[in-house]
């Protein structure tokens, strides 16, 4: 078939070109351009290849010491507050009312942690675990808890932790509720009859119904923790010493405190990668979920 | 195995003090024979789910008692009951195979793991299901989803009925034919009561030895097919039963004959103590008046159109405010539009307040 040949069409296409290329290329290109050199300010840089990288893999060097602990903390987290928000969040789910009016009290004050900014929630956090001023602080300490945020590590963890438990389990919750919303009536029926009990029917019927929407508050809350730089800051400041700095915190500390902008252009690139990584991993296994169902539903 | 009966049940969804017209299910007192085919027929909101949920204990009634076997269960669960219920949309429990389907009732009642192993081939081979045991119950299509929630009531030995709740909604046409004549087969063979709720009257008379027609909360008849057919009991089954249904005609009925408008029709029976204020009607299948051509003597109606139904031709025809459908012959042509109309004596009844009257002989 002959197409017409009309170079104007090139014309339609510049302005998303020229979008693109300011919104997203060029700043990764400047990234991936400061990532193999370095820069003692003054705008002079100095070129270094892959050197950054090679650092940033060897723990024995500070760049890469700094970049894996604090990316394994960054796990670690994750990996707890996942644990903690998936199942609360489903029994949050489970325990919510079918109907009347107290569904709707619930969903509001569920969503009220989701609408509060981030620095915000920091904000709140850093007050209430104050031993002197905060409300938690103060009575933790009063009936003898020896709290202390500031100067404890495994206080501060456990604020971060139990702070973004606050903030991100209603997520999982609403999610969870939703799921468990479109589940016929005539299952837990049938379940009734079947002679099911109250954990057979979680077993058999509501959580393989709510595993999709659970892969979604998985991704989505591990993506979000994994990323996480706001509250921690605003709270811990990613102290005390180094046990809250995260991969963002630290990240930030060598972009903006020490103006390492060729470490942090090389850090910023792995992190990136390794969020996409993940990203397509959660991707791929949702996808084939759904793929599996699809007979199920073409049937029905 | 057991006989059902109903002692003046009835339910509100608004509570026992709702007025008795804004019940779900009047009070009925009724009894399902042990090891019966029965069908619970009727329009939408007609109640008929309500009496199923409510036998099978998924609701409780506001007044009256269930008996099985002459023991009030009214107050028993569902899971207490042994009762096995087939739904409108198949349930499956989507992570399990189609044996572990089969197996779940039992297994829910600690049944040994030998004895759940034995019964689930068995109920496997009875339903075809054999050589699906061990693959995943989602990838299945719809009418053998249908067979595993049935199969999933008959593995239990105890079971004393089991209900269908318009079990055919999501099958295929030309399935459905299959999967109704593999319920009469298993009906026949298994012994058990069943109850099918449907609001399709073919499926209800070709499954059900006796069909249960229900009406704005109330059961009006339950009898045969055949019964249904030639002496509906309530105007209402008339025309809901038979395609088309009944002609109701207003009538005045003195003695054997009755007046409509000038014209008088002979009657079979003689009614002398008809009710008195009471609506009076005649009733008359479409396949018990013919159409013939205008003759005095003869009450004569205005032909609208004929309906050729292949086997049988109906005219559809007005008389006065009335419509009405009747039997047209072969050959049987109306040039003017004008049409005289035969009964056949003994199959036109009369109804007052819409329920049947018997005549005298």
């Amino acid at each position: 078939m002959d197409k017409t040949v009309n170079q104007k069409a090139w014309f339609l296409v510049l302005p998303v070109f020229l979008v693109v290329a300011f919104s997203a290329v060029l700043p990764l290109m400047t990234v991936v351009n400061y990532s193999m050199q370095d820069t003692f300010g003054n705008n002079q840089f100095f070129w270094n290849g892959v050197g950054w990288f090679k650092e940033l893999l060897d723990p024995s060097t500070d760049l890469g010491g700094r970049f894996l602990a604090s990316l394994g903390r960054n796990l670690f987290f994750s990996l707890v507050i996942l644990a903690i928000e998936v199942p609360l969040g489903i029994v949050v789910a489970l325990s919510m009312p079918r109907q009347g009016w107290t569904v709707a009290a619930c969903l509001v004050i569920l969503a009220l942690p989701l609408l509060i900014p981030w620095n915000v929630v920091g904000t709140i956090w850093q007050i209430f675990g104050r031993p002197d001023i905060g409300l938690l602080g103060y009575v933790l300490n009063h009936i003898g808890i020896d709290y202390n945020y500031v100067s404890n590590e495994i206080d501060a963890w456990v604020t971060v932790i139990v702070m973004d438990v606050w903030h991100w389990t209603s997520l999982v919750a609403l999610l969870c509720y939703a799921g468990l919303k479109s589940i016929p009536e005539a299952y837990y029926q049938a379940a009734q009859i079947d002679g099911a009990s109250r954990w057979a029917v979680f077993k058999a019927i509501q959580l393989p119904k709510m595993n999709r929407v659970l892969l979604i508050a998985v991704l989505l809350r591990f993506m979000d923790s994994f990323m996480i730089y706001t509250e921690p800051f605003v709270v811990t400041g990613g102290g005390p010493g180094n046990s809250t700095t995260f991969v963002s915190i630290e990240l930030v500390k060598i972009a903006l405190g020490q103006f390492d902008l060729g470490k942090a252009a090389a850090l910023s690139l792995v992190y990136n990668l390794i969020i996409l990584i993940v990203c397509w991993i959660f991707y791929t296994v949702m996808t084939n979920a759904s793929a599996e169902r699809k007979p199920q539903e073409g049937a029905a | 195995m057991a006989r059902i009966d109903l002692v003046d049940l009835a339910h509100s969804y608004g509570g026992n003090d709702a007025p008795q017209d804004s019940f779900a299910l009047k009070p009925v007192t009724m009894t399902w024979r042990q090891g019966g085919a029965y069908a619970l027929l009727g329009p939408s909101g007609c109640g008929k789910t309500t009496l199923l949920n409510v036998i099978s204990g998924i609701i409780t009634p506001s007044r009256g008692k269930i008996l099985f076997d002459g023991e009030d269960i009214t107050p028993l669960s569902t899971q207490k009951r042994n009762i096995a219920q087939v739904f409108q949309f198949p349930v499956i429990y989507d992570t399990m195979t189609v044996g572990q389907n089969l197996a779940f009732p039992l297994k829910n009642r600690g049944v040994p793991k030998a004895e759940i192993d034995k019964r689930v081939a068995e109920i496997g081979r009875l339903l075809d299901l054999e050589p699906y045991l061990n693959r995943k119950a989602t990838r299945l299509t719809a009418d053998a989803k249908q067979k595993i929630s049935l199969g999933r009531g008959l593995v239990r030995s105890d079971v004393a009925a089991v209900l269908f709740d318009e079990p055919l909604t999501v099958i295929d046409p030309e399935l459905k034919w299959q999967l109704r004549s593999k319920l009469k087969a298993l009906h026949r063979e298994l012994d058990l009561t069943m109850i099918y709720v449907t609001h399709d009257q073919t499926e209800a008379l070709t499954f059900a030895d006796t069909v249960v027609v229900m009406h704005d909360g109330r059961v009006v008849q339950s009898g045969t097919p055949a019964e249904l057919f030639d002496k509906p009991a309530h105007t209402f089954v008339g025309y809901f039963i038979g395609s088309p249904g009944m002609n109701i005609i207003p009538a005045e009925v003195r003695g054997r004959e009755a007046k409509v408008g000038d014209h008088v029709i002979a009657l079979n029976r003689s009614y002398d103590k008809l009710p008195d204020g009471a609506k009076i009607e005649i009733g008359v299948r479409p396949e018990f008046v013919e159409v013939v051509a205008p003759a005095p003597g003869l009450l004569s109606a205005k032909i609208e159109r004929v309906d050729d139904l292949g086997r049988i031709r109906f005219a559809r025809a007005r008389l006065g405010d009335a419509k009405l459908a009747a039997r047209a012959p072969a050959g049987f042509t109306s040039p003017d539009g004008t049409a005289g109309l035969k009964f056949d004596p003994s199959h036109v009844h009369v109804y007052a307040d819409s329920l049947l009257v018997e005549g005298a002989a």
